[in-house]
């Protein structure tokens, strides 16, 4: 029997067209593949394929920001998870994160870590705004990035905010009633306002009744809040994120000149 | 990019290859004998009329350090899940109000003010004046210094506004929110008691009242005028103490000192500037007035009270 070649059999894989349809390049650490690694990858190509020296360091950027997306796709995937058993209905809903958290395969560690994840999120989004600010990133040609950026740290809030009714036990209903109370306090729009009179606004009928999809927090405020924090507030965190990465991308790191 | 469309497999020299991958039109990779394909290489590009800047390969300086964060995080947050659990109290009850109610705890410095102020102002009006804020800053701080790097001496009225309103106001709020209110939001110590039944006497009196105003108009016009005055002259005593900056003073960034300063910043930047500062000044007004004096209202009217 032949002596199997190794060496000619990876040849033949890797010079194979359905190798080379796949992965473009080999690995080798050379500068062309260095950079065809980041550029010829959708994802690494978030990067420029080079950096400054300076924006490499941990000293400098804190990776806040990094970790902040980083967190945001670990709430996408256990939440994902966690839609699969959770029903955003008064009846099931509570009885539902019973179930995850005790049926459920890894029911309970899904759970701990999207919640973790999303306090974390607000934490490290807070940090990065913070160090944004001390390196004075959001000056010229910056300045809308930064705009951007605390739209995106509302919206953290808001999903963080949505997503805090959906166990539907004492601690949701009456945090998210505190929370919410300042829409009823709107001037002219909330009925416990200055001004509402002017236009009339009622209990059933005002900014905080819009939110609630009626006049107190129900089935049909879970439901709101369910789609808000699943659906709406992900995908506009999404669109705005490709808005701040590209930003990034075309702008570069500030950095001293 | 340039080297998107060379991304077939054919083994160019790396010479050309280094040239055509540059990060911009200007880059250019230094001329030389190529190192031998293993060993890491720095390439430094020279940017046309800025000197020598440093730069490195995304792959794999940045991609490394980011992998290494990930996974220092990603173990950290499974540790921190598999020993703590989300807390999950009894199921919703709308008959059964706790006693304290709290908002998220991202919320409580809000919820904090709410001892200070009327909801229409601590929950709408201030948070908006945050948010709007927040985006207005790149278009009302005109220093051109501290653009990409650490400084204090460069920046001192920006970091010092921000470190007011960030850690003194936001987070410490936050802190005061989560650790020493409890029933009745009332003020506890860590470790003290909730005792559900402790009284507060409530002496609060309104300012005008106060000072001897017992006519409900009178009263009202006296606390618009002191709103309205504590703006007009903080702007007044802003500007001035902005138009004092003398030539190179570390607080105007501008060489020619406050009235180059005022001359750049412009009436609307100036005004918006100094409108924010003071309604942020104006919370620690106000909580010092409560405290030292228990004042509930500085303004009274039939439709808002400050």
């Amino acid at each position: 029997m032949a002596k199997l070649d190794w060496n000619e059999v990876k040849r033949q894989i890797t010079e194979s067209q359905a190798w080379q349809s796949i992965f473009r390049h080999g690995y080798e650490d050379t500068p062309r593949n260095r950079i065809l690694m980041v550029s010829g990858n959708v994802w690494l190509h978030l990067h420029p394929s080079k950096v400054q020296k300076h924006a490499v360091r941990l000293r400098f950027t804190w990776c806040m920001g990094g970790i902040t997306f980083l967190l945001f796709l670990v709430t996408v995937v256990t939440g994902i998870y966690l839609m699969f058993y959770y029903r955003p209905t008064a009846e099931y809903a509570y009885a539902d994160m019973k179930y995850l958290e005790f049926d459920m395969p890894f029911g309970m560690l899904m759970r701990n870590m999207h919640r973790w994840a999303a306090h974390g999120m607000v934490i490290a989004v807070w940090l990065h705004m913070f160090r944004v600010f001390m390196t004075g990133s959001y000056k010229p040609p910056r300045e809308f990035n930064w705009v951007v950026g605390v739209i995106l740290l509302v919206l953290t809030l808001l999903l963080s905010f949505t997503g805090y009714l959906l166990p539907w036990d004492q601690l949701s209903i009456w945090a998210v009633t505190v929370g919410s109370n300042m829409a009823r306090a709107t001037p002219l729009l909330g009925h416990g306002g200055p001004f509402h009179e002017m236009l009339g606004v009622n209990p059933i009928y005002d900014a905080r009744a819009f939110l609630f999809g009626g006049a107190e927090i129900g089935p049909h405020t879970l439901l709101r809040f369910y789609i808000l924090h699943c659906i709406f507030f992900p995908l506009l965190a999404s669109l705005f994120m490709a808005v701040h990465f590209w930003r990034i991308r075309r702008d570069g790191m500030s950095g001293p000149l | 990019m340039a080297s998107e469309e060379g991304s077939g497999s054919s083994r160019a020299p790396m010479m050309m290859a280094a040239a055509a991958g540059g990060a911009s039109g200007a880059a250019r990779a230094p001329k030389g004998p190529s190192a031998p394909a293993t060993k890491r290489i720095e390439v430094s590009i020279k940017k046309a009329g800025q000197g020598v800047e440093e730069k490195l390969h995304t792959w794999p300086f940045l991609v490394r350090n980011e992998f290494l964060v990930a996974c220092a995080v990603i173990v950290l947050l499974a540790v921190w899940s598999l020993t703590i659990n989300a807390p999950l109290e009894e199921p919703s009850n709308p008959t059964r109000t706790p006693n304290p109610s709290k908002a998220p705890w991202y919320f409580l410095g809000l919820q904090e003010m709410l001892v200070f102020f009327d909801p229409w102002y601590a929950g709408v009006v201030l948070p908006s004046f945050i948010i709007v804020g927040l985006m207005l800053i790149p278009y009302i701080d005109i220093n051109p210094k501290g653009n990409g790097y650490y400084t204090f001496r460069e920046r001192m009225f920006e970091i010092l506004t921000f470190f007011v309103g960030f850690h003194v106001l936001w987070v410490s709020f936050i802190i005061i929110g989560t650790f020493f209110r409890g029933p009745g939001w009332n003020w506890f110590w860590p470790g003290q008691y909730w005792d559900p039944h402790m009284v507060e006497a409530l002496t609060n009196v309104d300012l005008p009242y106060m000072f001897g105003f017992r006519d409900y108009t009178l009263s009202a016009l006296f606390g618009l005028s002191l709103i309205g005055g504590y703006f007009v002259i903080g702007m007044a005593l802003f500007y001035w103490w902005v138009y004092r900056r003398p030539a190179n003073d570390p607080w105007s960034a501008f060489p020619g000192g406050g009235p180059e300063l005022l001359e750049k910043w412009g009436p609307v930047r100036f005004g918006i500037t100094g409108f924010l500062l003071l309604a942020m000044l104006g919370v620690f007004i106000k909580m010092a007035l409560r405290h030292a004096l228990n004042i509930k209202y500085i303004m009274v009217t039939p439709w808002i009270n400050i």
